[in-house]
């Protein structure tokens, strides 16, 4: 039987000469963790299961660090690798696969450009195109949106680009079922109202949307402990859940998170 | 050396870098000729892209495979580096190379695909031991990315399999054709034993 997956994220810096992960509070205040492919190897040993690497910059000049950044990973670490943020075209795909990526994250390029969702996946297949979005919640009815009933009123969710920036209109369950059809493999499903709360993973969205999709959700935004991920991946239909910060600064490893899945009864790779 | 088949689809990266951590000596082999032209004791067929890009590009290599297979030198097919090896494939027109007898299928529905993700292993011991899955025990998992899987012909070239809404194959031999579905360039420690156990096949 397939595992849920638990994936730790790796917000990258890399103004600094070779990169750094930081963790931001609700895509703001930065806190530094530690150097990426050190942090990537420690997760290898605590049992992660596949790793993302954002460039939290998202900058075009900085592709070439994020691409040293993974080669030096990809010598010691044997799992799928992710990277993501400035991916705007195919030839940044191309450079983080050449590096030893295996998948690429878009959001705002996608936004902008949805056939750059079917380029990758004709390029280098479904499985390496991975699909961000940023949703928020907008209470209130209104017309084209997918409603959810939430225990705080009814809400659609609106996708937002540029890094939680700016806001885009578009409905995230609609966008997500877009991305399908044009051949994301996997959709990485961040709660901008819970990304760095600790208060939990939003319940409403993740259900929403991987009901919505035949492909894997990666439910991200809001882990604050093990019982957080317990709870979504028991309680909606997420193939796998992200966290950041409360793996990079120790207060939880990726077994101690593993064991109470288990002990909650959902399938882990132990 | 172990000659990586380079058939211009993808990130190849992963592969060599961890048959050179078990001790294997991985040379990525681009073109037809040098593959002729190389040593080869033994011959990775990766795992990316789709069937009918894979045969498209692999086919100029194929007399040169063919020969390195009847003179007995041994193959791992990794993923559709799998599904090369079969007879066809409904993801394509084009005709695999029929180095085992049976088809290539989709997924069945009601699971999510493609089939992304770790997965555990069944083995069927009963079948014989070998010497690929050394110390591989019965439900280790293994990293998954695929949306079609092998139906061998002869049950018996069958291992070990795994379990994604239908029981399928994950794990074939026959005489020196190994292939994995899994890619264990990707799954950890447990895939870097797969790797060790082919290398040291290699070198006896």
């Amino acid at each position: 039987m397939l595992a849920k997956r638990i994936i730790p994220c790796l917000d990258c810096d890399l103004g600094v000469p070779h990169g750094r992960v930081v963790k931001g509070v609700q895509f703001k205040q930065i806190r530094y963790a530690g150097i990426p492919w050190e942090l990537a190897e420690e997760y290898d040993r605590q049992g992660a299961d596949e790793l993302i690497f954002l460039d939290i910059t998202a900058s075009h000049e900085r592709r070439e660090t994020m691409a040293k950044v993974i080669e030096k990973t990809s010598e010691n670490v044997f799992m799928p690798l992710t990277v993501g943020g400035g991916i705007r075209a195919l030839a940044d795909a191309r450079t983080a696969f050449n590096s030893g990526a295996d998948k690429v994250s878009v959001n705002t390029a996608a936004l902008k450009n949805p056939g750059l969702i079917n380029d990758i996946a004709k390029y280098f297949g479904n499985q390496a195109c991975v699909l961000a979005i940023d949703a928020k919640r907008r209470y209130g009815r209104e017309p084209g949106k997918e409603m959810v009933d939430t225990p705080d009123g009814e809400c659609w969710f609106e996708c937002s680009f540029y890094g939680g920036r700016e806001f885009t209109g578009i409905d995230a369950i609609q966008w997500a079922i877009e991305a399908e059809e044009r051949g994301a493999g996997d959709i990485m499903l961040t709660s901008m109202d819970r990304d760095g709360t600790k208060d939990g993973f939003d319940i409403e969205l993740t259900a929403a949307v991987s009901d919505s999709v035949n492909i894997p959700v990666i439910a991200s935004g809001g882990c604050g402990n093990p019982e957080h991920i317990l709870e979504v991946l028991r309680d909606t239909n997420a193939s796998a859940a992200l966290a950041a910060s409360i793996f990079h600064f120790g207060e939880y490893t990726v077994g101690e998170v593993k064991e109470c899945l288990r002990d909650g009864g959902v399938h882990v790779r132990m | 050396m172990i000659a990586i088949i380079d058939y211009g689809m993808g990130n190849l990266r992963s592969i060599h870098n961890a048959l050179a951590t078990v001790g294997g000596n991985p040379v990525i082999i681009s073109d037809s000729k040098s593959l002729s032209d190389a040593d080869a004791d033994a011959v990775v067929i990766p795992g990316v892209g789709s069937f009918g890009d894979a045969m498209r590009n692999l086919t100029p290599f194929s007399d040169r495979l063919f020969d390195l297979i009847d003179s007995g030198t041994p193959l791992l097919g990794i993923c559709i580096g799998m599904q090369v090896l079969f007879e066809r494939s409904e993801e394509s027109d084009a005709a695999g190379f029929g180095l085992l007898a049976g088809d290539v299928i989709r997924l069945p529905d009601g699971v999510k695909i493609p089939q992304m993700g770790w997965n555990e292993l069944a083995i069927r011991r009963n079948n014989r031991d070998t010497d690929l899955l050394a110390g591989i025990d019965d439900g280790d998992f293994f990293y998954f990315v695929h949306s079609y899987y092998c139906v061998p012909e002869d049950e018996r070239v069958i291992v070990a399999t795994t379990d994604y809404g239908v029981d399928m194959a994950a794990v074939v031999e026959k005489n020196n054709i190994h292939a994995v579905q899994f890619h264990p360039e990707k799954s950890s420690k447990k895939g870097l034993l797969i790797l060790k156990n082919f290398v040291e096949m290699v070198r006896c």
